[in-house]
């Protein structure tokens, strides 16, 4: 699975509350979730992300509440990646659970800069910046991860698991 | 064979496999699926989109309705019927209804439903509580529950670990509630973020069960995954007969590789007061200061066991508590409760002028039973002291071992057991 898109740069320890404000949080629409992904640390966020985006950051993104309407949010942006030097214990499993790719890298987000085109093979944990020429390793996800990802998160993994085997 | 950490023997060998490494993602199967009144609601519904008509195990789940319950309101009283019909409609072996249940990392040791070796996850951040008996045991999202109470199994990365070697005694008055807040202050609250602690050393083999529970039930407030002790003639001793699984003992090997290792001499511990708004801000007792209180509370998944109840009797028996403050002590559960009546606990609290409750969660999260008003400040032997955690965002939380709770209800102000001549 190759995913190719702009790069949109963000620092270290974005929490959930910059991702998508409590005050949001009286829905679970994800499409309504969207038009606040990143409201208060990105105003024009929203408004010119594109599918196929990708966004890279520093350490400890997605920290804060376990809430799984962050990702959510990410996800139904059209963002289609999340690379950072690390990731906060609960947003991880929650973005990976809903169907959100992200992979650890920290060379590669520190490489990205907003505007860049980005290019992420997530079978082989390859990222490649066509801007700046660079290739980084992130370490690849094992099959069933990627089978999760591709059925869209845990729920429709389960299914189809669950209707396969019984 | 590559040497392991505990945490990684476990891991593997519900992984079925040999070895596993930090980072590494896994697919492990899970001994225990664990949801309270607050979270099996949300789960349940996402149980609801897989399509399943059955759970993968009814003798492997527990529902326990502790956080809201005895109902507070109307609201609460639907969720816990929602979970109750759930466990009806899937014949759920260990549902605890109100007058037989407990809060629920109090309630699943002492009822023998969790064991060394285990693999747990939990709808509930305090899940982690269950290392103390050599389980691996951590807090998930209530998508993942779902997904092992239909499946049994669960995705998980393998942390890496920390280790803790503790040396010395402890002194008088000074507990499991005290090492882990003194721990919590010094590496701070993202000090183990996505790791698993291992406490060892001479030390542990003086620190009884209650204490290791506490200890392992707060790691989650330095951000580790988990916080495992290795199984001991404690370990056994509280298993034996209580226990209602076969398990497994695993050991780290001497060659095991940890992120960091830290040696602490426990005798120089003093009790530990963790001041708002973070657990990591702990004093010892000596530099706390003139504090008035105006409201103590003990009990919690924290320390609302046996021994915590003990130590609050020992200081409050022939006392008064304060007329400034109110006392409110909650045994962790129903055993406990009737135990503290059998033993003369309940007869010591109510006579020094203190609450004694049914078990639940309550006042811990700013449920109910004992609400902050504005401005009010609480010392209390829970685990978060976070703003507006038990009240009013301008109320402020102070934690600390049930005999501080204790001396300090007496006083009205913060004071360990020694200023009572203790
Ligand atoms: S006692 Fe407090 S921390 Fe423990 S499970 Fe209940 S609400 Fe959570």
């Amino acid at each position: 699975m190759t995913i190719s898109g702009k790069g949109w740069k963000y620092g270290d320890n974005v929490d959930t509350d910059a991702i998508i404000p409590a005050r949001y949080l009286n829905t679970s629409d994800e499409t309504e979730l969207a038009k606040h992904c990143m409201e208060d640390i990105d105003a024009g966020f929203a408004r010119a992300v594109k599918p196929g985006d990708i966004i890279a950051a520093g350490n400890n993104f997605g920290c804060g509440s376990s809430r799984e309407h962050a990702p959510l949010a990410i996800k139904a942006s059209g963002v289609a990646c999340v690379v950072a030097a690390s990731f906060a214990r609960i947003f991880y499993r929650n973005a990976l659970n809903i169907g959100l790719p992200i992979l650890e890298c920290p060379e590669a987000a520190a490489d990205a800069l907003a505007g860049h085109t980005l290019e992420v093979d997530l079978a082989a944990g390859m990222i490649r910046n066509l801007s700046t020429g660079n290739s980084y390793h992130a370490a690849p996800y094992p099959p069933f991860m990627l089978e999760l990802i591709e059925a869209g998160g845990l729920v429709p993994y389960t299914r189809q698991q669950l209707a396969e085997h019984g | 064979m590559k040497a392991m950490t505990i945490a990684e023997k476990i891991l593997a060998s519900h992984a079925g496999r040999d070895t596993v490494k930090p980072g590494e993602l896994i697919d492990v199967s899970v001994d225990l699926v664990l949801a309270n009144d607050i979270t099996a609601p949300l789960a349940i519904r996402e149980f609801g989109k897989l399509g399943v008509d059955r759970v993968f195990d009814c003798e492997r789940i527990v529902l326990v309705p502790d956080h809201f319950t005895p109902n507070k309101d109307i609201q609460s009283a639907e969720q816990a019927k929602l979970v109750r019909e759930f466990a009806r409609r899937y014949g759920i072996r260990w549902y605890f209804e109100v007058g037989r249940m407990g809060i629920e990392h109090a309630l699943l040791p002492e009822q023998g439903l969790v064991g060394p070796g285990d693999v747990v996850v939990g709808a509930d951040s305090h899940t982690c509580t269950y290392g103390a008996l050599g389980a691996f045991a951590t807090g998930m999202g209530s998508t993942d529950i779902a997904v092992a109470m239909a499946t049994g199994r669960i995705w998980m990365k393998v942390p890496e670990s920390l280790r803790f070697e503790l040396s010395g005694q402890l002194q008088p008055w000074v507990s499991g509630k005290d090492l882990i807040l003194y721990i919590i202050g010094m590496i701070g609250v993202e000090g183990a973020r996505y790791e698993a602690i291992e406490f060892i050393g001479d030390a542990v083999a003086c620190l009884g069960m209650d204490s290791r529970l506490t200890v392992s039930n707060m790691a989650i407030e330095a951000g580790a995954k988990a916080g495992i002790f290795g199984v001991d003639d404690v370990t056994r001793t509280y298993i034996n007969g209580r226990l209602k699984r076969t398990h497994r003992e695993f050991t780290s090997d001497a060659g095991a590789t940890y992120r960091a290792s830290y040696q602490i001499d426990v005798s120089t511990i003093e009790p530990q007061v963790a001041f708002p708004h973070l657990p990591s801000n702990a004093k010892p007792i000596s530099q706390v200061g003139e504090v008035p209180i105006d409201q103590v509370v003990i009990g919690s998944c924290t320390n609302g066991r046996w021994d915590d109840l003990v130590e609050a009797a020992n200081v409050l028996r022939g006392r008064t508590v304060s007329p400034n403050l109110r006392c409110i002590i909650i045994p962790g559960t129903q055993d406990i409760h009737l135990r503290a009546m059998r033993e003369g606990l309940a007869e010591v609290f109510v006579e020094a002028g203190a609450v004694f409750s049914t078990p639940t969660c309550g006042p811990c999260l700013g449920g109910h039973m004992g609400i902050l008003a504005a401005g009010e400040r609480c010392v209390s032997t829970t685990n978060r002291n976070f703003v507006g955690r038990m009240g009013h965002t301008t109320s402020k939380v102070y934690l600390a071992n049930p005999a501080v709770a204790a001396a300090t209800a007496v006083l009205g102000r913060i004071a360990g057991p020694r200023e009572l001549g203790l």
